[in-house]
């Protein structure tokens, strides 16, 4: 019993660390229709920087500087918004598709960084020793286990909160304008640029600190841990949950990683284990399945958008 | 102004001037729309210069021309699709500190109390334009003729000094163009200024005092509507032939 409970905060306090990235995609593509496939690389960013400015100092590398948790994600967000911010000023302007590839480019670029730049990174073997939140608990493993999922579930819940109240104010409507007509948005003097670039780079911040959260979960990191694949991930959790969506963005996470879980867990019990390498790749054909049932049942995903209307609205119209 | 080879607008003036209604007409590929574009910002003229109320404007961005006093509204609408009618027409409100991120949280009050005025005066304009029954639809289940209205609605919404009417009429049926008519007529006794494009001349000679007639990117006449309706000139503008 307590190893089932343990293993639900565990699987829980996962999944809720991609839902997290989710609404920061959710921010960029289902508000404001920018095709970033570099999620993995803004991740990155703030998985890293968190690493560096929490753990202990270590000679062999950069830091780390020892500081607070807390600090740690902060500066995960700030920095994973400033590189954000770098790249959209250089790439927000281009057209859906272009921007996918630049974004992709990105992504790649960070992760060779990690790969290469072992003075700072720590190469191929990653970053360990990140401090967990409750370390001294980690004794006893469910309360642990639940204090851990408690503070994901704190922050997933403040990020969804605060980005439902950006979303329903007038500066979400206004990404939903030049989503849907940006020649019209300009005509009634919206700057498009510049509100794309804000929505790029709260997007960005919010997988920074996803990205954080995750590692400290973890207590190490690694170049593999950002390549591609976790992009696809996160986009497969929008689109099953529902883009545009933030309630629907939180279930996609969860249910995709469900699925993840569960094929993971049938080829580790059905396939021998000499073969178990290889079936590994199941996972992904079960996630790509996934998809592909949902654009053919539910194409706007399991919640779809929702028609946003500023809560001001709903205020002043029930009024009367 | 010029695509490639092709001079779309070429050496072509025009004044407007304050509290006037303005008809810009000429055959089709005549430059009209282009014009609108130039003085929208949409487009950059490769030569000449915008001056709007002594300040040259040519340079500036698209989306500081409402700023300017300048509204513009598209001859094919463009509402955004998704969004309602109401939201549609609150987008066009200007200087909103709600359109500030972080003001969201830290001046929520000033943020809600803007909004309200703003609803307030957007359902007023809906009810203007006859549109109130549909504020809670997505703006993409309205008419062609109600896409028109919105456009008309939206614009407003920035209490623009001057507006560009692209065709607003176009394809609306006899009883909508008489209320369109009068709406226009209202704006204009309230001091709106307006440069018109049509192609129903009845409307034009209802509403314009003064006509600017264009021709393959270049003015051809100016005057009054019945002076230019006569215009040999126009009329071979127009048929392709001498009458």
């Amino acid at each position: 019993m307590i190893e089932l409970l343990s293993y639900g905060a565990f699987f829980l306090t996962v999944a809720l660390t991609y839902a997290i990235i989710c609404l920061g995609l959710n921010v960029q593509w289902g508000q404001t229709g920018l095709f970033n496939v570099g999620v993995a690389g803004f991740v990155a960013m703030g998985a890293y920087t968190s690493a560096l400015l929490t753990t202990p100092e270590d000679p062999v590398r950069f830091g780390g500087f020892d500081l607070p948790i807390a600090v740690g994600w902060l500066g995960a967000a700030l920095m994973a918004g400033l590189l954000s911010v770098l790249v959209g000023l250089l790439t927000i302007r281009l057209r859906a598709d272009y921007l996918a590839i630049a974004t992709f480019g990105v992504a790649v670029v960070m992760q060779l960084c990690a790969l290469n730049l072992e003075p700072l990174t720590g190469g191929p073997f990653g970053i360990g020793f990140i401090p967990r939140p409750f370390g001294w608990m980690a004794e006893d493993r469910l309360t642990f286990g639940l204090l851990n999922l408690g503070l994901v579930v704190l922050t997933t819940l403040g990020v969804y909160l605060a980005l439902e109240r950006l979303l329903r104010s007038p500066w979400g409507r206004v990404l939903r304008a030049i989503r849907e007509d940006e020649q019209a948005a300009l005509a009634l003097g919206k700057n498009a640029f510049a509100f794309r670039l804000q929505a790029f780079a709260v997007g960005g911040a919010i997988m920074g600190l996803a990205g954080a959260v995750q590692a400290h979960f973890i207590g190490f990191i690694a170049p593999e841990n950002y390549v591609p694949m976790l992009t696809f991930q996160v986009w497969a959790m929008l689109i099953v949950g529902g883009s545009g969506n933030n309630k629907g963005a939180v279930l996609g996470a969860v249910l995709v990683w469900a699925v993840w879980a569960a094929t993971a867990a049938l080829i580790s019990a059905v396939v021998p284990p000499e073969l178990q390498a290889r079936a590994a790749a199941l996972q992904i054909v079960m996630i790509g399945l996934a998809i592909c049932i949902m654009l053919l049942v539910r194409p706007r995903g399991i919640l779809g958008e929702v028609r946003t209307v500023s809560r001001h609205v709903h205020e002043a119209s029930g009024k009367k | 102004m010029h695509f490639g080879g092709m001079r779309a607008v070429d050496g072509m003036s025009l004044e407007l001037r304050r509290g006037e209604i303005l008809g810009l007409i000429g055959p089709n590929g005549a430059g009209k729309t282009t014009m609108f574009n130039l003085i929208a910002g949409s487009l950059r003229p490769s030569a000449g210069q915008i001056l709007a109320g002594g300040a040259d404007i040519t340079r500036e961005a698209p989306e500081r021309r409402i700023g300017r006093g300048i509204g513009r509204t598209f001859q094919i609408p463009r509402p955004f699709a998704e969004m309602t009618v109401l939201e549609n027409v609150l987008t066009g409100a200007q200087h909103q500190t709600g359109e500030n991120m972080l003001a969201n949280f830290l001046q929520p009050g000033r943020v809600s109390r803007e909004e309200h005025a703003a609803v307030d005066k957007a359902q007023g304009l809906l009810d203007f334009l006859t549109l109130s029954h549909l504020a809670n639809e997505p703006a993409r289940v309205l008419s062609g003729g109600q896409r028109k209205l919105l456009e008309l609605a939206r614009v407003l919404m920035a209490d623009p000094k001057v507006i560009l009417l692209d065709e607003p009429a176009a394809g609306v049926n006899p009883a909508l163009l008489e209320f369109i008519i009068a709406r226009i007529l209202d704006l204009n006794a309230r001091g709106t200024t307006i440069l018109l494009i049509e192609h129903n001349m009845d409307m034009v000679a209802r509403l314009c005092g003064r006509i600017i007639v264009m021709a393959q990117g270049k003015l051809l006449r100016e005057g009054k509507p019945d002076e230019v309706a006569r215009d040999p000139a126009v009329i071979e503008a127009y048929l392709g032939v001498a009458a």
